[in-house]
């Protein structure tokens, strides 16, 4: 396998894509967004218990390639207990690693999330990991409009 | 196998693949340091030299603006747009040049009979049919226009193979059925429809039918008399030709009674602000300076073609069907979708549980261009329980070498979703 795959299909993407953390909606959530990726066809939904400012639960649903689902799952691992404000600061460095490498972010300080650290190599690519990012986002708002990443 | 097909197997009839290549300079390159394997023809073909040189002709020596000038170069353009509509012509075997409107491609020409024709015909609660292949470009302009009249857009389903369940279609077709608008050959399963078939049974109920032709042009030679469809679409680009240049073929009859499209210069014969009168067929319907230098590569792309013959490419494209069959069938966790018993050289899979997306970045990486994705045709990606699929669509300049190269690359795929 060449490197650059290697660093795509990593194996905790691979692993979060086969067995999604927090694949559903969770009891007393009172935020949802939708998301999708018209050209894939990537359809996802981010839930959230948003109790004052912090994100008590999180959970998603949806169909997409390995790299959505594993983005997706990641993220809900890393959000759980986090609040609005450090849940932007994260969507901000996570943006920042997904469409210019790893920059001025760092990755040991990213956890599994550096998993995701191999995406901005593939640019076609780069929207499937931002979906369900996008989506906590519009569902954090509260805004609950349609998000799409075409 | 067809006798032909085993003919070719055995290497006899006609086709040198090898020099065949050397026409198309696109082909002799690397991707990420891979000899380029391209598999998706069928969202657009490759262009032979002979193609893209007349169109740089065109733009060196020839090129001004059609019916119009009275200079030399006017005279040069307009006979070589209009050379370029005969080669059509006889290509599609119509009776006459007027019957061949240029339009910049498949979706055009379907937009164009709906908005004129359709409009004119089509009253509330009548119906248009189509069928559950469809790509959006044969779905939504009919939406469209039923939305508009208040009018009932039916679907005729297909079974599980892909394949048309011609009673069904038979019994959707009414006395409210104005139109049916349905794909010669799917762009997804790979499906050839029986179209000549369908078209009698349609015509027994005085339906006329229009035939999204734009997947099976590159395949096989299309004859409009023979069918006797009333409407005819397909594209240049998916024809070896350039991009923006398509082509709507309707019976004259038909054509004469529709109002025009889109107004403009060319499509008249004479204005005042009172009244304007239309230009003959099929001006009428060309408003607007045309693609010339796009005709002219589609016209080069059809000479090319034919001096090839559509029999050596349709055995050598069933040879490399029957072969790539085979091998995907052997696949473990390969799902074949479209398996129809007519079928053009497209083979939709998925690959286990693998998203199309992950096996197509992945064969990419390999220097391997397939196709993944719903193929514009979402109605039938639910019909058959899939949210996509991978598409490796084949063109005459392919070779089973290509085919060895899309298996290792999908044993890389099995490899990286153990």
């Amino acid at each position: 396998m060449n490197p650059e795959l290697r660093d795509l299909y990593q194996e905790v993407v691979i692993d979060h894509s086969r067995k999604p953390r927090n694949f559903r909606k969770p009891e007393g959530a009172n935020r949802s967004a939708e998301g999708m990726n018209p050209l894939c066809g990537d359809e996802i939904k981010v839930h959230l218990k948003l109790a004052g400012d912090v994100i008590e639960e999180i959970g998603f649903e949806g169909a997409g390639c390995a790299i959505s689902k594993a983005s997706a799952s990641l993220m809900t691992t890393a959000l759980k207990s986090k609040t609005k404000a450090e849940a932007e600061a994260l969507f901000q460095r996570v943006h920042s690693m997904l469409t210019s490498g790893q920059g001025n972010v760092r990755l040991e300080e990213l956890g599994k999330l550096a998993a995701l650290s191999g995406v901005w190599e593939f640019p076609a690519r780069v929207k499937c990991a931002s979906l369900a990012w996008h989506t906590m986002r519009s569902a954090l708002d509260g805004a609950g409009t349609r998000v799409s990443t075409e | 196998m067809t006798a032909l097909a085993q003919r070719s197997v055995a290497g006899a009839p006609g086709l040198d693949v090898e020099k065949v290549r050397k026409d198309f300079p696109i082909l002799a390159q690397e991707i990420r340091g891979k000899p380029l394997v391209y598999l998706d023809s069928a969202a657009t073909s490759q262009k032979p030299r002979a193609v893209i040189d007349a169109v740089v002709r065109y733009y060196l020596q020839d090129n001004a603006n059609v019916h119009r000038g009275v200079h030399l170069l006017s005279e040069r353009a307009t006979k070589a747009y209009e050379d370029a509509r005969e080669k059509v012509r006889q290509f599609i075997n119509a009776a006459g040049a007027e019957e061949i409107v240029f339009v910049r491609g498949t979706t055009e020409a379907i937009n164009l009979v709906a908005q004129t024709h359709g409009r004119a015909r089509v009253r509330a609660g009548d119906e248009v049919l189509i069928t559950e292949m469809e790509h959006h470009s044969d779905i939504v302009p009919w939406q469209l226009l039923c939305q508009e009249k208040d009018a009932v857009l039916r679907v005729a389903p297909i079974d599980d193979h892909g394949q048309l369940v011609l009673e069904e279609l038979e019994r959707m077709l009414g006395p409210r059925t104005r139109l049916l608008a349905l794909a010669h050959v799917s762009n997804t399963l790979g499906t050839v429809n029986p179209v000549r078939r369908i078209v009698e049974i349609a015509h027994r109920q005085g339906v006329p039918v229009l035939l999204d032709g734009a997947q099976a042009a590159p395949h096989f030679p299309i004859d409009v008399r023979a069918l006797d469809c009333d409407f005819y679409a397909f594209s240049g680009h998916k024809l070896f030709g350039p991009t923006g240049i398509g082509v709507l073929y309707g019976k004259s009859e038909l054509l004469e009674e529709m109002p025009p499209w889109q107004g403009g210069g060319d499509m008249i014969s004479s204005v005042t602000f009172e009244k304007t009168t239309w230009n003959k067929l099929p001006h009428k319907f060309e408003a607007g300076t045309p693609d010339i230098a796009g005709a002219i590569g589609l016209g080069a792309a059809i000479d090319y073609v034919s001096a090839l013959g559509f029999a050596a490419v349709a055995a050598h494209e069933h040879d490399l069907l029957s072969y790539a069959t085979e091998a995907l069938r052997d696949l473990p966790g390969l799902r074949l979708i479209g398996t129809a018993k007519e079928k053009a050289s497209v083979l939709s899979f998925v690959v286990g549980d693998v998203h199309p997306h992950d096996v197509g970045t992945i064969l990419d990486q390999e220097g391997i261009a397939i196709r993944t994705g719903h193929h514009c045709t979402q109605p039938l990606m639910r019909r058959l329980g899939v949210p996509a699929t991978a598409r490796a669509s084949l063109a005459f300049y392919n070779r089973r070498e290509d085919v060895d190269a899309l298996v290792a690359g999908l044993h890389k795929v099995q490899e990286i979703f153990r």
